[in-house]
């Protein structure tokens, strides 16, 4: 009887953990799928999405973290294949460039504005 | 003078963004980056259809000359639509054509295959999307024209074959 106690306690708490460890890994997979754009279905992530497309991709995310690949190497994985567009984070390059400078330029043009209109009163 | 200058500004500026959206509406909704720059590993294992053996997707282009890799599915009716271009392809040259069953049924795709005939050399599984995503595709009909020796894509048609493609892919081919 007791025997039988200890061995239940011992599943419920074998259990718990791999729950838990699954609800990790799925987690992960949550935060990288939020990152990327479902390149078939405009204007959501994968995450979001319920499209064949974004279904798979979430299934690949899970296999890459499974296989050990950290983020980087996942996100490296998917631009390499579909480009920079997957991602929703674009680095800084001759494309994207003005993307990036343009709230500055906008930012000192509205400073330089405001400026004018106070010494000017 | 000013209201005239500023008038016209809003003009130019209605018009600027009517012809920036006009164009808009032309461009292909996918976004694909260009061939040269993406290098595909075609080093993944895959299972045949209708058998149990896998088979590394490598192992199937290892000979000379060129393969066509065409992403299919019984229940995605563009496949039944460029079928015959892909039938067509495989007797006019001869070539190795590869299919990959995308999220099918192994019976419907074996009665695909009886009602419109074979095309394909091998055909390998793609039971959850993932062997397509290794490849760079977004979905079902799709076809990639790979060189065996470099392992390169010569040419990637998203969507069905049509007329226009045929006639591309029997010129590289030739």
């Amino acid at each position: 009887m007791n025997k039988m106690k200890i061995l239940s306690k011992l599943i419920i708490i074998f259990l718990f953990f791999q729950n838990f460890s699954l609800a990790e890994t799925s987690q992960q997979v949550d935060k990288i799928s939020k990152n990327l754009r479902c390149l078939i279905c405009q204007g959501q992530s994968v995450y979001d999405s319920q499209s064949d497309f974004a279904l798979s991709m979430k299934i690949l995310i899970q296999n890459k973290i499974d296989e050990g690949k950290n983020d980087e190497q996942i996100y490296d994985f998917l631009k390499n294949k579909y480009g920079e567009w997957i991602v929703y984070d674009p680095e800084i390059n001759k494309n994207t460039l003005l993307l990036w400078v343009l709230p500055l330029i906008l930012f000192v043009f509205g400073g330089i504005l405001i400026l004018r209109k106070v010494s000017i009163k | 003078m000013s209201k005239n200058i500023k008038l016209i500004s809003i003009v130019l500026f209605a018009l600027f963004s009517f012809f920036i959206l006009l164009k808009g509406l032309d461009k292909s909704n996918t976004y694909s980056p260009s061939i040269d720059k993406s290098k595909i590993d075609f080093n993944f294992k895959a299972k045949y259809l209708f058998s149990e053996k896998e088979v590394f997707l490598d192992e199937l282009l290892k000979n000379e000359g060129m393969t066509l890799i065409n992403i299919w599915a019984s229940w995605c009716s563009p496949c039944k639509d460029e079928h015959a271009y892909l039938l067509k392809l495989k007797s006019l040259n001869n070539l190795n054509i590869i299919g990959i069953n995308y999220k099918d049924n192994e019976n419907n795709a074996k009665q695909f295959l009886s009602e419109l005939g074979n095309p394909y050399t091998n055909i390998i599984t793609d039971p959850n999307g993932i062997n397509s995503i290794e490849l760079g595709a977004f979905g079902v009909p799709e076809t990639y024209l790979i060189e065996n020796k470099s392992k390169l894509i010569i040419k990637k048609f998203i969507g069905p074959l049509d007329d226009k493609s045929f006639i591309q892919l029997t010129k590289i081919i030739q």
